[in-house]
């Protein structure tokens, strides 16, 4: 009896562990930024290239930091959903235009409408190394310390905004 | 013919380098960059590292990595930036710690059940051998003899 018990136990474990496994996205990478002050640059606007923006400007809301680009094909995906967001409940959404041409991410704000706060330039990737990103479309949430408390690889959903999205920034506005 | 296709499939077996690389005028900054850029996963195609990687976050991590070799930073410090932004993942060699323990124990702890496990199959195959020959019934010389050889095959 136990001749035939072990392996079968052997097997449950194995296809356990791989079940588990095939559930798991290689892509969601645990970030070492969760709780940590979002990194500080100061990077020229997409739409005013003479004025600057830094997270210190920032400072005392929670905001979004959304990176996208117009090559980004995901990024069309998630930016109807981000429109919505930004038009239903007046959140501030800063965009990092990552790796983009500026006429090229002016266009596409122009077709696809401009969910943003304000976009920051990004052309040579340098602040997208400090926040480590990887794969965009990235969203952080910074709360008004500036502290990084959330971050969201990959687009983001209508039910991303409902379920995870509006309970956190809720509860990061009755933050001091 | 054949030595024809043996050559023709050697030609393509050329060592890969990074596909941009940089000299840096320091040969043991050099080093340090061929080694940082062999241990250093690029993140978006995960499986190449990013000496090995085409993608764009892999020459702008190659171009860091340079960059910081230049103004004299030393390997760990390099390591260090890598990690504080894409953790661990993001190293081919994870550090030993409670998380990774796991997977740098776990091969020696499966080399050692399959050792275990083959150690006693063999000797209960032993036993039972034994226990076959105690049970024939035959002259104890001609079990003698038997016993000889079969400790004879287990010698050679």
């Amino acid at each position: 009896m136990l001749k035939y018990i072990i392996p079968l136990l052997l097997f449950i474990v194995l296809a356990v562990f791989l079940g588990l496994g095939l559930n798991l996205n290689p892509k969601d990478i645990p970030s070492p930024f969760i709780n940590k002050p979002a990194p500080e640059f100061s990077a020229p606007k997409l739409n005013a290239p003479e004025q600057s923006l830094s997270p210190a400007d920032l400072k005392g809301q929670v905001w979004l930091f959304n990176v996208w680009a117009s090559w980004c094909v995901s990024c069309r995906a998630e930016h109807p959903v981000l429109n919505q967001f930004a038009k239903q409940y007046a959140v501030v959404i800063v965009g990092l235009n990552y790796k983009d041409e500026p006429d090229d991410a002016k266009n596409w704000l122009k077709t696809l409408g401009n969910p943003y706060t304000d976009s920051v330039m990004d052309q040579d990737g340098r602040i997208g190394i400090d926040y480590g990103v990887y794969g965009v479309p990235e969203t952080f949430v910074i709360d008004k310390k500036g502290l990084i408390r959330y971050k969201h690889t990959g687009p983001v959903s209508a039910d991303d905004v409902q379920k995870t999205f509006l309970p956190l920034i809720t509860k990061l506005e009755a933050e001091s | 013919m054949k030595p024809l296709i043996l050559l023709f499939l050697l030609t393509f077996t050329i060592s890969s380098h990074a596909v941009d690389s940089r000299q840096l005028s320091d040969p043991k900054q050099q080093e340090s960059y061929e080694t940082l850029t062999k241990e250093l996963r690029c993140l978006v195609c995960q499986n190449q590292t990013i000496a090995d990687s085409n993608a764009e976050l892999a020459s702008d991590l190659r171009r860091q990595v340079y960059e910081m070799l230049q103004q004299g930073k030393s390997e760990q410090e390099i390591i260090r930036f890598m990690t504080d932004r894409y953790g661990d993942f993001v190293l081919y060699k994870p550090p030993f710690a409670g998380k990774t323990s796991l997977l740098w124990i776990a091969p020696g702890l499966f080399l050692f059940m399959g050792l275990t496990t083959v150690f006693f199959v063999i000797r209960r195959k032993k036993a039972s051998a034994q226990a076959q020959v105690d049970n024939l019934d035959i002259s104890s010389e001609k079990q003698k003899k038997i016993r000889s050889l079969l400790e004879k095959g287990e010698l050679s």
